[in-house]
């Protein structure tokens, strides 16, 4: 059954068949998610006891949920077109009257590279962390959260209503709360936490009047009930309903204007930077948009709304990586550039759904190869994150240098790597269907070659700029491992484009990619993009590679500079317009309290207390007094009986 | 045939000469015996009352009267007794320490 838009675009509705029809091992999809989440249970609960082997259960139930979601994959390769969508009802979740919410599980084509990505990916950080945590009190804790992160982020994906999703998308929250903050004895670990976790509040206000829509305008959360009734809701309550869950995404998946929290996120250890950053937590708001194809396709309004808050995105990220001097914070605005592609490519509709896919999966590779490369160089370098105290590392470190260049070749879109498949379909697409856009688009990519260079250099090029007690040295092979499994996924990833495999595997969710004109030959737009990051890189070359770099940062530097620095004034913003009138808010409203309604109560208390001081006076403690006043009441009440009476 | 004025009346002056009594004398047994003069000036007229009526209600309501003042001199002399004791003195206006 397909959905048709107002421009004649289709859209397939979601028609799972049942699991009971499916058999086999779609019968065990619900150990998908139990599996980590029963490793965080024991891990939690078993407190002490588990820390001699806490790390190894926490890795295993990750590669079997990764074993599992293969198993699932290659179930579901052997199937027809149509009967690839799967749900699995576990139970009734909420059941109010005739009005049933069910915990049931989708899987479809879309869900299952979710799952391979969010699970292998997911693996992979849980072994390169033993390593990494080996000295930390703490490793066992550390490994129930990791596990608590896939658990929730499978519920995420594999929910087949908005409120199991909504489970999932807290449980995200949460878990990214508890790791973020993980070095709670660090006071900017601990705010850093705090900020996420505000901040992904905002988003959840979307989600959850989202939410309310769909309750009201048809009934269910489900999404095979709401694409079979899509049609027949108004624009209105459609674009509503596409505002609010833009706003959710915007929060998760860092995008302007809920953007502020992923750099400070930087706090917790590097591994929890390569989970946010590549498997879970920022790649869900491109699911939730990617996955809510039947809402944004009919609501237009929330469609454009998409593609200008990615564009914005993915410049503000690409000018703040260009200026930070921290690798980790360099990375992060170059993940939030790259997760505004992938939002700019699931705000471009039809043509772009799959695109925003390929690049969410290769960008998983090729970032958390980076961000465990980062790891890795800080391991060396004595936890510094300073990129001017490197320099020369590529002699110290061949292994993380080789890996972090498949990385980096593939992130600037060098041809033949992943990102170059990836990045160059979203920009054509962008470039053909939304000029402006695919112009922000290109210039981003020019600005992505530009940072990325001037990381490389400055990390593993160069002189020496090393503080006197730091001897760098390789990591370990527990954290080699992953880079070199990652970094061959970074080159290889371009493969599942090749023959169209990854358009034709999603069109049953996103729909077919109609034809449409290119005005030049699809080449031209390579050989334009390649060219635009060739000048990037070499930009870099000449300001960065063949200039002294000094290990304190300059301070005459132009105002772009300064603000980049500043996370162009992200914070200074969200100051301004936020958290400064709240404050006057709640001021003003202390002040109202305090003046108005508690002086109201003050007063009349006072009031009642003097007039009780004066009246104590009466009191004289002299018999003959109080005889006299009872005299005095006795003739009043006699002259009283006397007036009545006549 | 019974013209009860005379006893009202005395019972009147009976009465305000113990009200005037407990409010300007100070000796506490003086009080107290104006106390008691103004209780039997009540009876007094209750009496009187009784018998103009000619029944006798009144007169129960008299011995009632006299029952509770013999109890109340118990209580009351005692009281006055430890407060000599304590103070040295009979007077009302010493013992004026309950007070605000």
């Amino acid at each position: 059954m397909l959905l048709f838009t107002a421009d004649g675009h289709a859209i397939p509705v979601v028609d799972p068949v049942g699991s009971g029809d499916a058999g086999g091992v779609f019968g065990l999809l619900w150990l998908v998610i139990a599996l980590p989440l029963l490793g965080a249970t024991i891990l939690l609960l078993g407190g002490r006891r588990t820390d001699a082997w806490g790390h190894w259960l926490g890795t295993a139930t990750a590669v079997g949920s990764f074993v599992l979601s293969l198993l699932v994959f290659i179930g579901m390769l052997g199937r027809e077109e149509g009967e690839r969508a799967v749900v699995q009802h576990l139970w009734d979740w909420v059941a109010v009257g005739d009005y049933t919410v069910g915990l049931d599980l989708l899987v479809d084509p879309l869900s299952v590279l979710f799952l391979l990505l969010i699970t292998g990916v997911g693996s992979l950080i849980h072994v390169y962390s033993i390593g990494y945590m080996e000295h930390d009190p703490r490793r066992r804790r550390f490994f129930a959260y990791l596990n608590l992160f896939v658990a929730a982020m499978l519920m995420l994906v594999l929910s087949e209503n908005y409120l199991g999703l909504f489970l999932g998308w807290e449980g995200v929250g949460l878990a990214s709360y508890l790791l973020i903050g993980f070095w709670q004895h660090k006071p900017s670990a601990a705010a850093a936490a705090k900020k996420a976790f505000v901040i992904n509040r905002v988003g959840d206000i979307g989600m959850s009047l989202a939410l309310a829509m769909f309750f009201v305008t048809f009934g269910s959360a489900s999404f095979t009930v709401i694409s079979a009734n899509a049609s027949g809701a108004s624009e209105g309550a459609l674009t509503a309903i596409g505002f609010l869950l833009l706003l959710g995404a915007c929060g998760k998946s860092a995008q302007v204007p809920l953007q502020a929290w992923l750099l400070d996120a930087m706090e917790g250890p590097t591994p929890v930077s390569a989970l946010i950053h590549a498997a879970t937590m920022v790649t869900a708001g491109v699911y939730l948009v990617v996955r809510s194809n039947f809402v944004f396709e009919l609501a237009p309004a929330a469609q454009t709304a998409v593609v200008v808050v990615a564009t914005v995105t993915l410049l503000w990220g690409a000018v703040i990586g260009c200026a930070k001097d921290d690798i980790k914070k360099a990375l992060a605005g170059s993940t939030m550039s790259q997760i505004g592609y992938m939002m700019l490519a699931a705000g471009l509709g039809v043509y772009g759904y799959a695109f925003a896919i390929f690049h969410l999966i290769t960008h998983g590779f090729f970032k958390a190869n980076m961000f465990l490369g980062a790891g890795s160089v800080m391991h060396g370098m004595n936890d510094d994150v300073d990129m001017r105290r490197y320099g020369a590392l590529r002699k110290a470190m061949p292994v993380t240098f080789a890996t972090f260049a498949m990385g980096y070749l593939a992130i600037i879109g060098f041809p033949g790597f992943s990102g170059f498949w990836s990045k160059d379909k979203i920009i054509e697409t962008a470039l053909v269907e939304n000029p402006i856009a695919g112009v922000c688009a290109l210039l981003g990519a020019g600005v992505t070659g530009f940072y990325m260079t001037r990381l490389m250099l400055m990390t593993f090029f160069g002189e020496k700029r090393w503080k006197d007690d730091v001897h760098p040295h390789e990591s370990p092979s527990l954290m080699t491992g992953p880079l070199v499994a990652l970094a061959a996924l970074s080159v290889l990833g371009g493969v599942l484009y090749l023959g169209h495999w990854i358009t034709d595997w999603l069109s049953p969710v996103v729909g077919e990619i109609p034809e449409h004109e290119l005005p030049v030959p699809a080449i031209v737009f390579s050989i334009v993009t390649v060219a635009v990051v060739a000048v990037g890189v070499a930009a870099a070359w000449f300001l960065v590679g063949k200039r002294e770099i000094p290990t304190t940062p300059p301070s005459d530097v132009s105002f772009v500079t300064k603000a980049a620095r500043a996370d162009i004034y992200g914070d200074a913003i969200n100051e301004g317009l936020v958290v400064e009138p709240g404050r006057r808010l709640t001021g003003a409203l202390l002040t109202f309290d305090r003046t108005v309604v508690d002086g109201t109560f003050t007063t009349g208390a006072s009031v009642t207390g003097g007039i009780g001081q004066g009246l104590r006076r009466v009191q004289t403690g002299y018999v003959r007094s109080y005889a006299l006043s009872v005299l005095g009441g006795v003739l009043l009440v006699l002259v009283a009986l006397a007036v009545v009476n006549l | 045939m019974n013209d009860i004025t005379p006893y009202i009346v005395l019972s009147s002056i009976l009465f305000t000469i113990g009200s005037v009594g407990v409010l300007t004398r100070r000796n506490a047994i003086v009080v107290f015996m104006c106390v008691e003069l103004m209780l039997n000036a009540c009876n007094l007229a209750l009496v009187a009352f009784a018998r103009q009526h000619g029944d006798l209600e009144g007169q129960v309501a008299a011995f009632f009267v006299m029952v509770v003042a013999a109890a109340e001199v118990v209580v009351g002399l005692a009281i006055i007794m430890t407060i000599f004791r304590t103070r040295r003195s009979a007077s009302v206006d010493d013992a004026s320490l309950l007070k605000y």
